[in-house]
């Protein structure tokens, strides 16, 4: 798998800082370097390679939108692009690192005390803690106000009891950030707890089997009269907007990071479809694939100017749910049909894992599906454009 | 420790080049620029001995304001600061290493670490000349570099023909990394961050007093010939024939 120098056809690199340009190569380097290596591996044997975390947590990488507690705040833009560059090699690797910032730092960071913060986020940026988020349950995905976990208060604890599912990171995380209702029958109770690998009556399962993101680790989450100390409530949460808030960081990585994987395909189908002779000429000399790069290149660089303007929108603070939205919706939907596009110009060579195509496809599958599904964005936008909601 | 590390901005290895129509230069349209990889190699080595021994990491970039981006893509790496000589005009490796060479005058550095080569001319000359103006010893090709207890000498390993030699050159010196000196470290975003601040001077080659006046210029660059296909052979005998006739090779 050869390294891909990024598609710029409008030019984009001059919109960019150079800070924001060097955050991008470094990330570049090392994902080429250090984490290319060992992907197909890796989602071969269905693992997730820790073994390059503490190197992304040396880089910076994790919870660069947080100031101090050890993180390095960068620019919206910085930030995105460093989730592009570890999608271009795999979504479990970007999803890794969504959740740990965008998820578990950021509701960390928004609603814990000092000491939470002081005492988890250093660690958590460094890489030598990991961080899940329980907010998914088994019968609740796109509707969570409809979540059973309970953490109901006794005295100066609280008792947790519950199952969440689809937890990625979660049997490997230190910490986990877990979403309950304090009042079984009301949904504005929902509040946020640290939940600490080892407590007694909380386990956590992998789900075998998976056909997609099998470079990363998705776990169910059990609470079995799991005792919870007060002090590990995180304070300033209350009702679904708490998550939500956490949830909009990392669908904007997600808009990001799915750039990084159409990206990955479109060079890779370019590259082979220069040089696939069929007919004697190669296949790149055909109309029909010529419509389908060019299709790609479009649709990839309208995705970056969204991204792009994106970011700068929330760096100026103008950035809404419903803009973060459009962009996931977008993004995703066209990396994935680029994704699918890419295996059939690869032809039979496609479906194997001697080219990329077909593994960021079959993630793909996955974003599409998670952190809002695609028809669940739709109707947020469609809620917003025309002042009335289509679901509940 | 004082080290003075040289960078140059150098056209992406990877990017396919295209030649402008009047052959005078290439055509930078769209074409990436990194820092020469074998000054990224002379920066890590000299972050690596400035950790060890402690002491600063100074970066020279020569040429149009656009080479400050390499500048600070080395401070980015941990450089302590760049001193940028502006120079529009065009230069050999001479003049390059004229220019060094007040540069070292005026620092005192005590290492100087260049790459073997800029990948783009591949000309692989000022690091000579450098030591040469400079009265310095020098070690080039280094493969591995040592600094005395006493920190009066370099141990330098370099890689030749059929095994290694092991120089020992008294500082100040000039060496120049290859390829397996070391593998450069990644930028973090701290330091990226802290690059902006560092302080960067900028010097004209007048004030420097260095002179310069190109010996080598370039008259003209042009594709490599394109490659013909091959042709298949009827016979063996065919085969010795052409190989003895037309390949004259046996």
């Amino acid at each position: 798998m050869k390294p891909v120098n990024g598609t710029d056809f409008y030019l984009l690199d001059d919109l960019l800082s150079e800070e924001e340009r060097f955050t991008r190569h470094s990330v570049r380097e090392f994902v080429d370097r250090e984490f290319m290596p060992k992907v197909r591996q890796s989602f071969r044997d269905a693992r997730f390679p820790l073994e390059v975390i503490p190197g992304l947590g040396k880089l910076g990488v994790f919870g660069a939108s947080i100031e101090g507690y050890g993180c390095n705040k960068v620019s919206g833009i910085s930030y995105g692009l460093m989730m592009q560059e570890l999608e271009r090699g795999d979504s479990g690797l970007r999803s890794f690192a969504s959740v740990q910032s965008s998820l578990a730092m950021t509701a960390i960071h928004e609603f814990g005390t000092e000491e939470q913060k002081n005492l988890w986020l250093p660690l958590l940026a460094g890489g030598q803690k990991i961080g899940c988020f329980g907010l998914t349950e088994p019968d609740f995905g796109s509707n969570p106000s409809g979540m059973r976990t309970t953490a109901l208060k006794a005295g100066g604890h609280y008792i947790l009891n519950g199952s969440k599912m689809w937890i990625t990171n979660g049997s490997i995380s230190d910490i986990a950030v877990v979403w309950a209702k304090t009042n079984k029958d009301d949904p504005k109770s929902i509040k946020g707890f640290l939940v600490e690998k080892g407590t007694p009556g909380f386990s956590a399962k992998d789900i075998h089997g998976k056909l997609s993101m099998r470079a990363s680790v998705t776990s169910e989450l059990n609470f079995d009269e799991c005792k919870i100390d007060g002090d590990h409530v995180l304070p300033k949460t209350g009702g679904l907007k708490s998550p939500l808030t956490c949830l909009m960081q990392a669908r904007y990585s997600i808009a990001w990071g799915a750039l990084g994987a159409a990206m990955a395909c479109y060079e890779e189908a370019l590259g082979y479809a220069r040089e696939r002779i069929q007919f004697s000429k190669p296949i790149a000399g055909y109309q029909l694939v010529q419509e389908r790069l060019v299709w790609m290149l479009s649709e990839i660089t309208k995705a970056q100017l969204l991204a792009w303007r994106m970011g700068t929108m929330q760096d100026n603070g103008s950035l809404k749910h419903y803009h973060v939205s459009l962009a996931k919706l977008n993004n995703v939907k066209i990396a994935l049909e680029i994704a699918r596009s890419c295996r059939d110009i690869l032809g039979a060579n496609g479906i194997t894992d001697d080219y990329q195509c077909m593994r960021h496809m079959n993630n793909l599958e996955s974003v599409y599906t998670y952190e809002g599904t695609n028809n669940i964005h739709t109707l947020i936008l469609g809620e917003h454009i025309t002042g009335i909601k289509a679901f509940e | 420790m004082k080290i003075l590390v040289t960078v140059k901005r150098v056209s992406d290895p990877e990017a396919k080049l295209k030649i402008k129509p009047d052959g005078s230069w290439i055509q930078t349209e769209g074409v990436k620029f990194v820092v020469n990889p074998f000054d990224e190699i002379a920066v890590e080595e000299a972050l690596r001995i400035k950790e060890k021994q402690t002491g600063e990491v100074v970066v020279v970039s020569i040429g149009e304001k656009v080479v400050t981006e390499q500048m600070r893509a080395a401070l980015a790496m941990g450089a302590d600061r760049g001193i940028f000589v502006n120079y529009t005009g065009s230069y050999d490796s001479y003049d390059v290493a004229n220019i060094l060479q007040k540069v070292v005058e005026q620092e005192k550095p005590d290492i100087i670490i260049l790459g073997k080569q800029a990948v783009d001319d591949d000309m692989g000359a000022a690091g000579f000349m450098l030591a040469e103006l400079l009265g310095y010893p020098q070690a080039a090709f280094a493969s591995k570099v040592e600094i005395s207890d006493d920190k009066k000498k370099a141990k330098v390993t370099r890689e030749i023909d059929g095994g290694l030699e092991v120089k020992e050159v008294e500082l100040p010196c000039v060496i120049t990394a290859d390829l397996r000196l070391n593998t450069p470290r990644y930028a973090s975003l701290p330091n990226i961050m802290k690059a902006k601040q560092k302080p960067v001077k900028e010097v004209t080659v007048d004030a420097l007093g260095a002179a310069v006046k190109p010996r080598v210029t370039v008259k003209k660059l042009t594709e490599p010939p394109k490659r013909k296909g091959g042709v298949k052979v009827e016979s063996v005998q065919d085969l010795v024939t052409k190989l003895k006739n037309e390949a004259k090779v046996i």
